[in-house]
């Protein structure tokens, strides 16, 4: 359908492009407090409003839209550069030690929750936007590992890979040059899912104060110091929430779409 | 009393016509085959008989079902027709049944869905059709599980489940088409003696004419969505008057001449070949058992000849394929190509002695690279491989020589027929024009005008390349006429081999003997339609 | 299926085996010496010195492993250093609200999901399907601790129909405890039923398109009557995968989940053994959520051989 590819793309797209203005203009600085415009509504100066502090919350969302997208780019990168190479080496040594080692190696890490691997990583290294990135991309590592082995098996045994391999090409020429091509549709779709599961994972560590530290913004850290005053001024809930859930559904309806245009067969991996 | 009158029945899916005017008749007793190549819409026929069709079909036209439109009838109504008045069995015997279900369950569950009986009398009757289909209970209890049966022995469930209420009709789409000839050959009898015991009509859906020509009372053959030709089957053999007909069944039996062999020098030679596979531990800290797949092979392939091996699926001859090309290793004996031994670590110097052509003719290609790129795949084995404008040239040419054009090459592979990509995969086999080129069922899965065309391809090629190859196939009428010797393959071992004519005029074990006997042969066509074909 | 028992069995304890080894390297020998991290910069030294012998860190790394790991055997999970109390003590009363909050949410969500996946399937493409689509689209982008707070907002504060947070205990009895379980559980089933809803569907609509479902139509089964004899347990192998999946975000997520309603379990103990560095709290919560996942995992895994006869019969 793409009506899930225009609508996410939409959506995301506004999402990375408030991200990016956040570098040349917000309406206000996002750091500067004015107690007197304290936890107003959204109005016509502060079009969602202001925190308890009488920040701009508008401006808070753009910079706190940074935050939230390089951790969870980031995240995600770990997981690809480290979790595709891992998969196709596995798939290319089928049922050796190696691959054995690699498996075993992800299901020990599916052990760990994303949360749990932060909590350990915390504890020892402290609290921060740098070891979110580490515990959430830690997470993706097995992820991409899984899925890339299991296309890429199912590729080995295609006869276009026999066909090379009578042509004389090595496991790795033959990785590289017909199997990651034939997997990137399905690695992009993947990418996209898990990085709108990192935008949730990033706001929940935040959240919880093991995400980024004052004073970077952070969509997680709004929230939670939104709970004490929700009864009274809901709104400081309701716009950090609603910015996550555009975010999130916008990616998620992108990899959707993405996964219908490029191949509606694919297997992806969504938990 | 006509049990099944189908009258003028159109379909279409989308805007897509599938079926046009399509008439046809089966009477009680009687056995009908509905023939023809892939989208002639035979398939298709049957579902619309169960109207079991895809979603977004819309059909037109009479389906009568002893005086029952089918086609007027409520989809409840319909549910108690399935399975009581009509039974169907499919092609692939190994999907066909539910894995999480006992062969016995899934049985009765035809008896007790239209509530027959009582259960404890849907009991016995499960055995009974269980053991009329050849499942004795001592050896196939009611609690046995698909997955613990073979794909003949699957087959039969699916016939004791499509007969279990003793239909009027039978349905049978492909029903032999993913078996061995030797089971196919049983599974055929079953289905005639079960035509007969019941006098039930049989309406049986197959691209084989061999199957046709030995099994039916009457053929119906379609193309493209229409019925081309219909008429008894003796009368129909003698007196074929469509073009199409007539094609079909000259396609079917095609001969190819092969140029002489010259001199005898071994090109490739199998001494003692072993392959065995690591099978699941038997016990959590035992040792892995074997399999042995390839065992104590020896063949010698001489220069210019062309040899063929046949066996049914599961002999071995996949594994020898794979040792062969150098992809796999043996434990025991040895390969030598040109006189140098094949491992998996063969040098490209020895390597581009040889060449492979698959089955498969969607999965064979990279669907990512143009035609020009995967069919100069093979250049990776040369040290000096032709650039710039010779290896232009030297594509442009071996496209030509397979009968595609030139500038097919800057085409990707999925604008291509099932044939044409066979011709691509050909081309690529020849560009470095190796010594040995192995064609793993490399026609198996083409429709028969297809096929012949690829023969024909075969044999020009042979006079213009001194070709030699290896001819692996289950098809024995092919076998026999692209090969000049041939080796006969059971359960790992080579138990035959010969002059192929000598093989086949005379198999001297009983191996050979049983497979030559179970292939179903085409009867002699009439000189006055061979001809008209050459017209 | 003896065999496959014994197999998962020997693969189970060989994770946990593995894991622990992990966390030990990870908390007790990363940081360097757990003692000095501890008690922080201005410890004085013999402070460091009495929490050094108290922790046994005077013994190799080797021993103290294999002392941490034979202590956990006999129920022994050392003693806090910020409580002066048993680690297996504090971890017992929390469990006590982590553990039936993360089975109350399971159970939630797969009440939820089955029924709307199923639904869903059986009308695929039509406006119910639509829907429910839409829902789970939108359950999988909601935060579950943002959903529990606007949940707080409407039946606590507004309605009043619960509290917004606490847990009154066991004591209180089962009633009471599940009223205080019961908006938490719902924050973190309800995405976790829209992941699940998607899956039963499309495993549903996988099954759909077998060969088997087609045969079981040409016996004369309508539509229902096959996707209920025939559809629903095989597409149960893929659901069970994602389940026991779940269950390891259910218990990292009521970690979170029980910040935003005050309840007092695992999720606060860590918390607050994090900002305490109490190192021996957090190693010993840690290593039991792992054990937590891994055993679930090994349930799947038998559940899967109960569902599938063709893993019964193999090794």
């Amino acid at each position: 359908m793409t009506r899930n590819l225009i609508l996410g793309g939409a959506l995301s797209a506004l999402v990375v492009l408030a991200a990016l203005i956040s570098f040349l203009w917000t309406p206000y600085d996002h750091a500067v407090m004015n107690i007197p415009a304290k936890l107003q509504t959204p109005n016509a100066q502060h079009w969602l409003g202001t925190d308890h502090f009488g920040r701009d919350l508008m401006s808070m969302i753009m910079v706190g839209a940074r935050t939230s997208i390089a951790v969870a780019l980031v995240a995600v990168g770990i997981g690809m550069g480290v979790g595709v190479p891992l998969g196709l080496t596995a798939a290319a040594r089928k049922g050796s030690w190696l691959d054995e080692v690699i498996m075993r190696g992800n299901d020990l890490v599916f052990a760990f929750p994303s949360l749990v691997i932060a909590i350990l990583i915390t504890a020892v290294l402290g609290a921060g936007a740098i070891n979110a990135i580490i515990a959430i991309g830690i997470f993706n590592i097995p992820v991409f590992a899984r899925i890339t082995r299991s296309a890429a098996l199912s590729l080995w045994e295609r006869e276009f890979i026999l066909a090379a391999r009578v042509s004389g090409k090595g496991a790795a020429r033959i990785s590289a040059e017909h199997i990651l091509p034939n997997v990137t549709n399905l690695l992009i779709v993947q990418g996209t899912i898990q990085f709108s599961l990192g935008i949730l994972a990033e706001a929940g560590l935040s959240y919880v104060g093991l995400g980024a530290q004052p004073p970077t913004p952070s969509w997680g850290r709004m929230l939670a110091d939104a709970q004490t005053m929700v009864s009274f001024a809901p709104h400081l809930a309701l716009v950090p929430g609603c910015a996550i859930i555009v975010t999130v559904l916008g990616l998620n309806l992108l990899g959707d779409g993405l996964r219908d245009h490029l191949d509606p067969k694919l297997r992806v991996a969504r938990t | 009393m006509t049990l099944l009158d189908i009258t003028n029945l159109s379909l279409k899916i989308g805007g897509l016509s599938v079926l046009r005017d399509v008439s046809l008749t089966v009477d009680p007793g009687e056995v009908v085959a509905v023939t023809g190549e892939s989208g002639s819409g035979k398939s298709m026929t049957a579902l619309a008989v169960m109207q079991l069709l895809p979603e977004r079909a819309r059909t037109k036209g009479y389906v009568t079902l002893e005086g029952t439109q089918l086609l007027e009838q409520s989809e409840a109504q319909m549910c108690a027709i399935r399975g009581r008045s009509v039974g169907m069995v499919f092609q692939e015997p190994m999907t066909a049944l539910n894995p999480l279900k006992t062969i016995g369950e899934q049985v009765m569950e035809t008896i007790l869905i239209h509530q027959a009986m009582p259960r404890a009398e849907a009991e016995v009757r499960t055995c009974e059709v269980l053991e009329r289909v050849g499942l004795p209970q001592d050896r196939f209890p009611l609690s046995r599980y698909p997955h613990e049966l073979s794909g003949g022995q699957r087959q039969r469930v699916v016939i004791a489940m499509a007969i279990a209420l003793r239909p009027r009709l039978l349905i049978a789409d492909e029903p032999t088409t993913a078996l061995d000839v030797t089971t196919q050959a049983q599974i055929l009898e079953l289905l005639k003696d079960l035509v007969q015991e019941y006098g039930m009509g049989l309406l049986i859906i197959t691209h084989d004419l061999a199957v046709v020509a030995d099994l039916a009372d009457r053929i119906v053959v379609m193309r493209h969505g229409e019925v081309v030709e219909t008429g008894q089957t003796q009368w129909l053999l003698r007196n074929m008057r469509h073009p199409y007909t007539r094609m079909l069944f000259a396609a079917s039996n095609h001969q190819v001449t092969l140029p002489d062999t010259p001199a005898q020098h071994p090109l490739l030679e199998v001494r003692g070949a072993v392959r065995d596979y690591k099978t699941p531990r038997e016990s959590l800290f035992g040792k892995p058992g074997r399999y042995r797949a390839v065992n104590n092979v020896s063949f010698t392939l001489h220069r210019g000849e062309r040899l063929g091996l046949v066996g049914e699926s599961g002999c071995g001859k996949s594994t020898l394929t794979r040792a062969i090309l150098g992809l796999e290793p043996l434990q025991e004996g040895e390969i030598r190509l040109a006189g140098t031994a094949v491992t998996p670590d063969l040098k490209s110097a020895i390597r581009q002695k040889m060449q492979v052509v698959f089955q498969d003719p969607y999965g064979s290609f990279n669907p990512r690279h143009r035609v020009a790129r995967l069919v100069s795949e093979p250049f990776h084995l040369l040290d000096d491989a032709p650039t710039g404008s010779a290896r232009a040239d030297l594509i442009a040419e071996t496209l030509t020589a397979v009968g595609l054009e030139p500038e097919d090459g800057q085409k990707y592979i999925h604008q291509f027929s099932g044939g044409q990509r066979q011709r691509i995969a050909i081309a690529r086999a020849l560009i470095t024009r190796p010594e040995l080129i192995i064609f793993d069922e490399a026609v198996s899965a083409l429709d028969v005008s297809v096929r012949a065309r690829i023969l024909d391809l075969m044999a020009e090629l042979c006079s213009a390349y001194d070709l030699s190859y290896l001819f692996i196939s289950h098809d024995l009428s092919v076998v026999r006429t692209i090969t000049d010797r041939c080796l006969v393959m059971q359960r790992g071992e080579i138990v035959e081999q010969g002059a192929t004519e000598e093989i086949f005029a005379n198999p001297r074990h009983p191996y050979t003997q049983q497979l030559i006997a179970a292939a179903p042969v085409l009867p002699e066509i009439p000189e006055q339609n061979a001809h008209s074909q050459q017209a | 299926m003896l065999r496959y028992a014994l197999k998962r069995l020997l693969s189970l304890l060989l994770s946990l085996a593995v894991a622990s080894l992990v966390i030990f390297l990870v908390v007790e020998v990363a940081p360097g010496d757990p003692a000095s991290f501890m008690l922080g910069v201005n410890a004085q030294a013999d402070t460091v010195a009495a929490l050094r012998a108290e922790l046994g860190l005077d013994q190799g790394q080797v021993a103290r492993y294999l002392s941490w790991v034979t202590g956990m055997l006999g129920g022994d999970f050392g003693t806090s250093y910020t409580y002066r109390t048993p680690v297996a003590e504090m971890i017992a009363d929390r469990l006590w609200v982590s553990l039936p909050l993360a089975v109350y949410a399971l159970a939630l969500s797969t009440l939820i999901a089955f029924p709307a996946g199923i639904y869903a399937a059986a009308r695929r493409g039509r406006g119910g399907d639509m829907a429910v689509m839409g829902a789970t689209q939108l359950g999988v982008a909601v935060p579950n601790f943002w959903f529990a707070m606007m949940l707080v907002l409407i039946f606590a504060i507004n309605l009043r129909w619960f509290g917004a947070g606490g847990f009154p205990g066991w004591e209180a009895g089962i009633g009471a405890g599940l009223h205080a379980l019961t908006l938490p559980a719902i924050a973190l089933a309800l995405p976790q039923a829209a992941i699940l809803t998607r899956v039963m569907r499309s495993a549903l609509l996988d099954i759909l398109g077998e060969d088997f479902m087609r045969s079981a139509r040409a016996k004369g089964l309508s539509r229902r009557q096959a996707l209920w004899r025939h559809g629903l347990r095989n597409a149960l192998i893929p659901v069970l995968t994602i389940i026991g999946l779940q269950f390891s975000f259910l218990l990292a997520g009521a970690i979170i989940i029980e910040q935003v309603f005050y309840l007092p379990g695992l999720g606060r103990l860590v918390f607050q053994a994090i900002s305490a560095r109490d190192l021996i709290v957090v190693e010993s919560v840690v290593m039991l959520l792992v054990f937590a996942v891994i055993t679930v995992n090994f349930l799947v895994d038998l559940a899967y051989a109960l569902v599938d006869p063709r893993l019964r019969s193999r090794t």
